[in-house]
C-alpha cells in the first residue's frame, strides 16, 4: 500500500492550506512589544544608567521559601521586579537566538556539534575564575568568565577541524572526543579552583546546570545584546546558511567559502552556549538548540516559516521556564526550560499541522477510506456494466448477496461502506424482497472514472510490460488509486483509448469457493 | 558574456587553445593516495553536447568534481575559456548528481533554482522579486513552473533531477557539466531533458554530461569522452563510439594500471 504523501495527492486540505504566516507575524509583534514594554528602558539601561527604581542586587532569586505564595506568584508574573523583568527578557532573546540558529545546525546536520561545543567551554570558565583571582579580582565578572568560555569552545571548534581533517578519524568520533576531553579537562579545573579556597567560587557550578538566580540585571543585558546579535547574523547569512545546509558541494562550486560559513555557524553556536550558561548552563543548552528546531520542523515546510516558529517555541520555552524557575528555586532554569521545551515539542509532533503524527495519520485514514469507496464503486460497476440506461444509472439493481460475491469484504465491512456511499450521494439502496443496490448518476460517472484507470494500468501492463492478463488485476488493484492525472494523459496517449475500455480478463468474483 | 582576452593564462601546453571551454592537462586525482584519475588530457571543442562514458568508479564524476575544485589535483591544470576554474565561474554551470542531497529540506523548487543566482545576488542580499522571474523562467524551462511552489520532497524523481538543471540554467553559463542527469528519470523528464540540450547546444553552449546508458549514447551526444581511470578515447561519437573502444573501455586490462597506481602510491606514503 503506498503511504507516500508524494502519491498521496488526497491530502486534508483544511490544514495543509493553513497559512501560518499571519498568524505569526501577529504573535511576533505582540511579543516583541509585550518584551518592550516590561523591559523598560534596556538601551539606557545598558548605557549604564540604572533604573531608578530597581535594587540592584535584589534578584528574583533571594527567596529560598519552598513553594511561592501567592503574591509571589503575582510578582513574577506581573514582572514588578526590575531584575525579573530584565533576566527573563535576557532569557527569552536567548531562547530567540538558540531557536532560530539550531534550525541551520539541525538542517546541516550538526545538531551534536553545539553539544561538544558547549561541554568544551567548561575548563574555559575554570581558568578565567583562576586567572581572574590571582590577578587580585573575586573572579566574579561575568564577561571574563564568558570570554574564557568562548575562547576554549573555540579551541575546542578548532581541535575538531583539526582531527577531522589531519586524520581519517570520522566526526563522530572527533566530537566525541572533545566532548569527554575537555569537560573531563574542566571538572578538574573547577576542583582545582574549589581547593583555592577563595569561597567565591561556589557559583561556577550555576554553569553546569543554568541558575537564573545567579544573574543579575546587567548579566541580563549583556545575554539580551548578545543574542540580539546572533539574530542579526543569522537572518543577514540566512541565504547563504540555507545554501550550504542545503548543497554544501554546490555552494563551494560556486565560489562561497564553505568553511568560512560553517566556522561562522559553529561560532554562533559558541556564543549562544557562552551566552546561554548563566540561564541554562552548558549540559542543556544543546536542548534549546535542538528542540524548538525540530519542534518547528513539524509545522512547515517552508524555512522562513520554519525559524520563526523555532525563535518562537524558543523564546517561549526560555520564559516559561526561568520564571518557574524564578518561583520554584530548587528547580534549575535550565531543567525547567528544557522541559518546556520538550512540552511544546510533543505537542508539535502529534498537531504538527504539516508532518505531525496525527495529520499523517489523517492522511492515511483518508487514503484508506478512499481506497475502499474506489473498490465498492468498482465491484459494483462491474457488475453492472452493460446494462446501463440513458441517465447512466443501469436498469436493474444489483443484490447485495452479488456484491458480497465480488471482494473478499465481510458483510458488515460491505454495509457500512455501502451505507457511506448512499450519504455520499453515489449510490441508492432499496429493500423491496431483498437488499438492493443501485448507482446515482454522479456515482456511475465516478465509478466509470475508476474503472478505467483500473483498465488503462491492466492494458499497460499486458502491452508494455508483457504480464499474462490474468495476473494484472491484482495489481492494478493497487495501482488504480495513485494514478494522478498527468499519469493517466500519459497511459491515454500510450493506449490510444477514450472512455472505459473493456476489461482485457473475465470479470470473476474474489470470494473463495467455499464462501 | 564571451571574454575576448588575448593573452593566454597559462605558458605550458600552447597546443591548448585559450577560447576552449575546457582543457584539461595531465590531471591525476588521488582519494586517501588511491588514484582514482590518472594523467587525463583533454580538450573540448565548443557548442557541443559530449558524453562522458565508462564503468563504475571509472572517474567520471571525479573528473568534474577536479574540474570544479571540488576535489584536490594530485597533479595537472585545468583551463575553462582560457582560465582557472575560479576566475571563470560565473560562466560555468553545475548540475551535480541527484542523491548528493537530502530533498528532504524545507525548501520550494523556486528556492532551490534561485540558488543558481546567490552568487550573482551576493552576499547578506535577499533574492529579490527580479532574480525569483529568472528562476520561475527557468523552471519553465525545464517544464515544471507550476510544480515551482511546491516542497521538493513532494516532486517525483524526474521533477528533482528537472529543478537541478533549472539551478544550473538560471545562471546562464556557457559551459555546463552534468552528473548523471539521466539517471533514474521518467520518460517524458529524459525527453525533456534531450530537448533541453539541444536547445543550449544551438545556443553556442558546450555540456559535457556523465551518462551512463550505453544504448542513448550515440542519439544524444556529438563526441564522447570514454574513460577508465584515464581517458580511453576522445571524439566525434560516430568514430570513436566503437565496439573495440568500448572493449577497451569496459575490459579488465586496465585492472593492471590500477594495481600499478596503488602500488605506487603505498611506496610514496611510505608504506609498504
Amino acid at each position: 500500500m503506498p503511504d507516500n504523501p508524494r502519491e498521496n495527492t488526497d491530502r486534508i486540505y483544511l490544514f495543509v492550506c493553513f497559512d501560518p504566516m499571519p498568524l505569526l507575524r501577529k504573535i511576533i509583534l505582540s511579543l516583541m512589544l509585550w518584551l518592550l514594554a516590561v523591559s523598560g528602558s534596556p538601551l539606557s539601561a545598558a548605557l549604564g544608567h540604572d533604573h531608578p527604581t530597581a535594587t540592584r542586587y535584589e534578584s528574583i532569586t533571594d527567596r529560598s521559601f519552598a513553594w511561592p505564595t501567592v503574591d509571589e506568584w503575582v510578582r513574577v508574573l506581573t514582572l514588578r521586579d526590575y531584575n525579573t523583568r530584565v533576566v527573563l527578557v535576557g532569557t527569552t532573546l536567548l531562547g530567540i537566538a538558540a531557536g532560530i540558529l539550531g534550525c541551520f545546525t539541525l538542517l546541516r546536520k550538526r545538531a551534536l556539534m553545539g553539544d561538544a561545543l558547549s561541554h568544551a567551554t567548561l575548563p574555559g570558565i575554570g581558568i578565567a575564575f583562576m586567572l581572574a583571582v590571582m590577578t587580585g579580582g573575586t573572579g566574579k565578572s561575568l564577561p571574563i568568565l564568558l570570554l574564557g568560555a568562548a575562547v576554549s569552545g573555540v579551541l575546542g571548534l578548532a581541535m575538531i577541524l583539526l582531527i577531522r581533517n589531519l586524520t581519517r578519524l570520522k566526526e563522530d568520533t572527533a566530537l566525541g572526543i572533545i566532548l569527554s576531553v575537555f569537560f573531563g579537562a574542566g571538572v578538574a579545573v573547577l576542583g582545582v579552583v574549589q581547593s583555592m579556597g577563595k569561597g567565591h567560587a561556589a557559583g561556577l557550578e550555576s554553569f553546569i546546570n543554568g541558575k537564573t538566580a545567579s544573574m543579575v540585571a546587567s548579566d541580563a543585558q549583556l545575554i539580551a545584546c548578545v543574542a540580539a546579535l546572533v539574530v542579526f547574523f543569522c537572518v543577514a547569512l540566512f541565504k547563504e546558511f540555507r545554501l550550504i545546509c542545503f548543497d554544501a558541494e554546490y555552494a563551494k562550486s560556486q565560489g562561497w567559502p564553505t568553511i568560512l560559513l560553517d566556522v561562522v555557524m559553529m561560532s554562533l553556536v559558541i556564543v549562544v552556549t557562552v551566552i546561554g550558561l548563566q540561564a541554562v548552563g552548558l549540559i542543556l543548552i544543546i536542548a534549546l538548540l535542538i528542540v524548538p528546531a525540530a519542534a518547528a520542523r513539524f509545522w512547515t515546510e517552508r524555512l522562513v516559516v520554519m525559524l520563526m516558529i523555532a525563535g518562537l517555541l524558543g523564546a517561549a520555552s526560555s520564559l516559561i521556564g526561568a520564571s518557574l524557575s524564578a518561583l520554584l528555586p530548587n528547580f534549575p532554569s535550565g531543567a525547567m526550560i528544557v522541559l518546556t521545551a520538550t512540552v511544546f515539542f510533543l505537542i508539535s509532533m502529534f498537531l504538527g499541522a504539516e508532518r505531525g503524527v496525527f495529520i499523517r495519520w489523517a492522511n492515511r485514514w483518508k487514503f484508506e477510506q478512499k481506497v475502499r469507496r474506489q473498490h465498492l464503486l468498482r465491484a459494483v460497476f462491474e457488475l453492472v456494466e452493460g446494462d446501463e440506461i440513458g441517465a447512466g444509472t443501469p436498469a436493474y439493481p444489483i443484490s447485495f448477496q452479488d456484491l458480497l460475491a465480488m471482494r473478499s469484504w465481510s458483510a458488515r465491512r460491505l454495509s457500512r461502506e455501502v451505507g457511506r456511499a448512499v450519504r455520499d450521494g453515489l449510490i441508492i439502496e432499496t429493500y423491496a424482497a431483498d437488499r438492493k443496490i443501485n448507482f446515482t448518476q454522479q456515482g456511475f460517472r465516478e465509478a466509470a472514472l475508476v474503472v478505467r484507470q483500473h483498465r488503462l494500468w491492466e492494458l499497460y501492463l499486458i502491452t508494455h510490460a508483457d504480464i499474462a492478463p490474468s495476473h494484472v488485476d491484482r495489481d492494478a488493484d493497487t495501482i488504480e488509486h495513485v494514478l494522478g492525472p498527468d499519469m493517466m494523459a500519459e497511459l491515454e496517449a500510450l493506449l490510444f483509448t477514450t472512455g472505459v475500455p473493456a476489461s482485457p480478463h473475465k470479470v470473476e468474483t474474489q470470494a473463495l469457493p467455499g464462501h | 558574456m564571451l571574454n575576448n582576452h588575448s593573452i593566454p593564462a597559462r605558458t605550458r601546453g600552447a597546443d591548448h587553445s585559450p577560447e576552449s571551454p575546457l582543457s584539461i592537462h595531465d590531471l591525476t586525482v588521488a582519494y586517501d593516495r588511491k588514484p582514482v584519475l590518472w594523467d587525463v588530457d583533454l580538450e573540448v571543442s565548443a557548442g557541443k553536447l559530449i558524453g562522458i562514458v565508462g564503468p563504475n568508479g571509472a572517474g567520471k564524476s571525479t573528473l568534474i568534481k577536479a574540474v570544479l575544485d571540488l576535489l584536490p589535483r594530485a597533479s595537472g591544470h585545468v583551463n575553462i575559456f582560457g582560465k582557472s576554474y575560479k576566475e571563470s565561474r560565473a560562466r560555468v554551470g553545475y548540475v551535480p548528481q541527484r542523491e548528493s542531497v537530502d530533498w528532504d529540506f524545507p525548501v520550494s523548487a523556486l528556492d532551490v533554482v534561485a540558488m543558481g543566482r546567490y552568487r550573482k545576488i551576493g552576499w547578506c542580499r535577499p533574492v529579490t522579486r527580479s532574480h525569483k522571474n529568472a528562476a520561475m523562467e527557468a523552471l519553465d524551462r525545464v517544464g515544471i513552473a507550476n510544480l515551482a511552489h511546491r516542497q521538493i520532497s513532494q516532486l517525483s524523481g524526474g521533477q528533482q533531477q528537472r529543478a537541478f538543471l533549472a539551478r544550473a540554467l538560471v545562471q546562464d553559463a556557457d559551459l555546463y557539466l552534468m552528473d548523471e542527469p539521466f539517471a533514474a528519470v521518467d520518460a517524458a523528464t529524459e525527453t525533456a531533458i534531450v530537448g533541453l540540450l539541444q536547445n543550449l547546444r544551438e545556443r553556442g553552449k558546450t555540456c559535457l554530461i556523465v551518462h551512463h546508458d550505453l544504448q542513448t549514447v550515440r542519439e544524444y551526444f556529438d563526441e564522447v569522452i570514454l574513460m577508465n581511470m584515464r581517458v580511453v578515447a576522445h571524439g566525434p561519437t560516430e568514430t570513436t563510439f566503437t565496439e573495440e573502444n568500448l572493449r577497451k573501455t569496459y575490459g579488465g586490462k586496465l585492472t593492471l594500471l590500477g594495481e600499478a597506481a596503488e602500488a605506487n602510491a603505498r611506496q610514496s606514503a611510505g608504506k609498504h
